[in-house]
């Protein structure tokens, strides 16, 4: 290999409307951080630093939805300055819980929220970042797991699949031995509907999974909606269970629609 | 020259959590115009709030920040359990601290070494400033992560946390699980007093600023997610009263909407209010390490926060060792919480400063209104102020080591501007967009 292609891969991170939790994710890899910035050229990510280099990037890591005529614009140039390009968590691969206004009048929450309206320029919806330009990997997760950041970087730099499994949180509460809450106590959860990824931590704290990795590969949300029926629960709990981080993800987003209408 | 206009400019503000910009316009010696504008996108968090069931509150509103996620369930949850009428177990009580010392030692070690310390010492941030300070670099990460694991420990993860709820937590931890963490908090503890000391090696500028202070005080504690809120000018009020006694106004300069004390003006919340108001709250290690390093009430330069976040975290670091000594669990990790119509109001301590909440729920339980003031937006205007004097006294400086220390100046308050646009209070106002 020339020296040349010896450089270090140049990754950046870009922010649209979120909280910050994700890419503080990585940050919040205590242990691997110096590892990571030692094996990386971090060439834009000003949550943690003044340097900003111009891109073209190696990796981009985007984090956020799309919610103002201003950050649809620039995504499409973030896309074309990154050779690979992926979402990090729940915002940016399904609207995030702002994506809550797209059932809403939007003019009529900025009056609810702000004295001076017409100062608010904004979108009537949240959307992920895969519906305005082509995404390599979504990361899921409200937030994402660090390990999973860490085996994403590492799978891209090698050129290799990452290994994140797309199967449900049933299968790790089952590796945890975990008792199902549900068989045993009655407890609504969404975790057969549900995407792994964060452990099965809600039932693992005796509560049920609320589903904040968004839909896993193959959900049955009807079957899963007709069995929080038949626990006990209302038709609005239904659509209030399918309506929260993920909500616009299309398999939550219409179930959530078929129960609001009942 | 007088009459020679300079502009400082900052279209992304660098290590604040958030989106944020900065503008600074100097006629001569004169600084005619300061803005700190916030273009990040509105999140409408108080409206869509509306409809769901108090028990969601702690979760959504957790999405405000990924930085402070617990403020925003203690705050949530205090307020809810204030409009049911709600008692918590005593050992829920003390659990609630314990998981907001993990929130405290990890955020202000992330402030302290990964985004405010490299403006000290000339660095673009800590990986730079790693090949240089590395033992310092490397304590930063050690103390981090004790704190993020007393979070994950009470809470399931460090971000978005799943285990606290209305009436108590899903689930609590037994006394084993808890004096598994004493050895690192010893060390923590004792990397805490070492990053006291280190911050008081740094240079500060000589600035000092007449600040209203504004921070909760409890009879007995370091204030967490109890107490009346209190200032320097006389303020003494439950948190029922915040709305009364704190306005919104729009100021000249600006078309940003600003916090202010109703009839006063800007202030200040955060460590600095917090030491300075309730010293002789914290623990004896703290008060000792704070004289070692001549920190002493009122501490007015806001440069020194770094100091303060430190003893912040040798208090958090005691309190947590002293929390998991007497801790028993509770007779039951959370109390049955009826659905019933009321209205509450709550107000802690998130390492940025006070977090105010309001809640007012229907007879089902249901959110009929929410109201969410954070830290940050409360301390804008005061930011703002710091600027207009800092700036004068840069006039003569190189434009770009000017803007840095201004930069250095915002992040005093280490701002979180995400929090701030939870329900944006200023404009969307673009840096790039031109002749702003």
């Amino acid at each position: 290999m020339s020296s040349k292609t010896k450089r270090k891969p140049r990754v950046a991170v870009f922010k649209f409307a979120s909280c910050d939790g994700c890419q503080l994710s990585l940050l919040d890899a205590e242990d691997e951080l110096l590892g990571v910035a030692g094996a990386l050229e971090i060439a834009h990510f000003p949550e943690a630093t003044r340097a900003m280099l111009k891109g073209p990037y190696d990796i981009g890591l985007v984090e956020g939805s799309v919610t103002t005529h201003h950050d649809a614009q620039r995504i499409q140039e973030v896309r074309r300055q990154c050779t690979t390009l992926v979402t990090i968590g729940a915002c940016a691969t399904a609207g995030g819980i702002q994506a809550l206004r797209n059932w809403k009048d939007v003019d009529e929450f900025i009056r609810v929220v702000y004295a001076t309206p017409q100062f608010i320029s904004t979108l009537k919806l949240s959307t992920p970042i895969a519906e305005h330009v082509p995404v390599d990997f979504e990361l899921r997760g409200c937030p994402i797991n660090k390990y999973h950041l860490i085996e994403l970087i590492s799978a891209t730099l090698a050129g290799r699949k990452p290994n994140i499994p797309s199967y449900s949180v049933c299968m790790e509460c089952k590796r945890k031995n975990n008792v199902c809450i549900t068989v045993a106590r009655g407890v609504a959860c969404l975790g057969p509907v549900t995407h792994a990824g964060c452990g099965a931590l809600c039932p693992s704290y005796d509560r049920g999974c609320y589903g904040c990795y968004g839909p896993m590969e193959s959900p049955n949300t009807t079957s899963m909606a007709n069995q929080f029926h038949i626990l006990g629960q209302s038709d609005a709990q239904i659509t209030r269970a399918f309506r929260g981080f993920n909500a616009w993800s299309w398999q939550f987003r219409k179930t959530s629609e078929d129960y609001e209408h009942k | 020259m007088t009459g020679h206009t300079r502009t400082i400019r900052v279209e992304t503000l660098a290590r604040v959590e958030g989106e944020g910009a900065l503008y600074i316009k100097l006629a001569g010696e004169r600084v005619t115009d300061v803005k700190l504008k916030i273009y990040e996108p509105p999140r409408f968090f108080e409206a869509f709030l509306r409809g769901r069931h108090f028990s969601e509150a702690p979760d959504i509103t957790a999405r405000i920040c990924g930085i402070c996620p617990i403020a925003y369930q203690m705050s949530a949850i205090h307020a809810i359990e204030r409009a049911l009428g709600i008692r918590v177990d005593p050992a829920v009580r003390l659990l609630r601290r314990l998981f907001y010392c993990g929130e405290w030692i990890e955020s202000h070690t992330l402030h302290i070494y990964m985004l405010h310390a490299p403006d000290f010492l000339g660095y673009q941030d800590a990986i730079a400033m790693a090949a240089d300070h590395r033992p310092a670099v490397e304590r930063a990460l050690r103390l981090k992560k004790i704190g993020n694991r007393i979070v994950t420990l009470l809470g399931g993860r460090e971000i978005h946390p799943i285990a606290a709820a209305v009436g108590g937590f899903y689930k609590v931890p037994t006394k084993q699980q808890l004096h598994e963490l004493v050895e690192d908090l010893k060390w923590a503890l004792d990397a805490s007093l070492e990053t006291t000391r280190w911050t008081a090696s740094l240079e500060f500028p000589d600035f000092e600023q007449d600040y209203e202070f504004v921070a909760l005080r409890h009879p007995d504690e370091y204030p967490f997610n109890e107490g009346r809120l209190v200032s320097n000018r006389g303020l003494d009020i439950d948190a029922a009263e915040y709305e009364d006694h704190f306005v919104e106004v729009h100021v000249k300069h600006s078309n940003a909407l600003h916090s202010v004390v109703r009839g006063r003006g800007s202030y200040l919340v955060g460590p600095l209010a917090r030491f300075n108001l309730n010293f002789n709250k914290l623990p004896q290690a703290a008060q000792q390490v704070a004289r070692e390093v001549n920190l002493s009430v009122p501490v007015k330069n806001p440069f020194r926060s770094i100091m303060v976040r430190s003893v912040e975290t040798v208090f958090a670091c005691a309190e947590a060792l002293r929390i998991i000594s007497e801790y028993e669990p509770p007779s039951t990790p959370r109390v049955e919480v009826p659905n019933q119509a009321g209205v509450g109001q709550a107000i802690t301590e998130a390492p940025r400063g006070i977090l105010y909440h309001r809640y007012a729920m229907d007879d089902k339980g249901l959110i009929i209104a929410a109201k969410i003031i954070p830290p940050t937006s409360q301390n804008q205007k005061r930011i703002e102020d710091d600027l207009r004097d800092y700036a004068t006294r840069l006039v003569a400086w190189p434009l770009e080591e000017a803007t840095w220390k201004c930069e250095q100046a915002i992040r005093n308050y280490d701002p979180c501007i995400s929090c701030a646009t939870h329900s944006l209070r200023l404009t969307l106002e673009r840096a790039d967009a031109g002749d702003v």
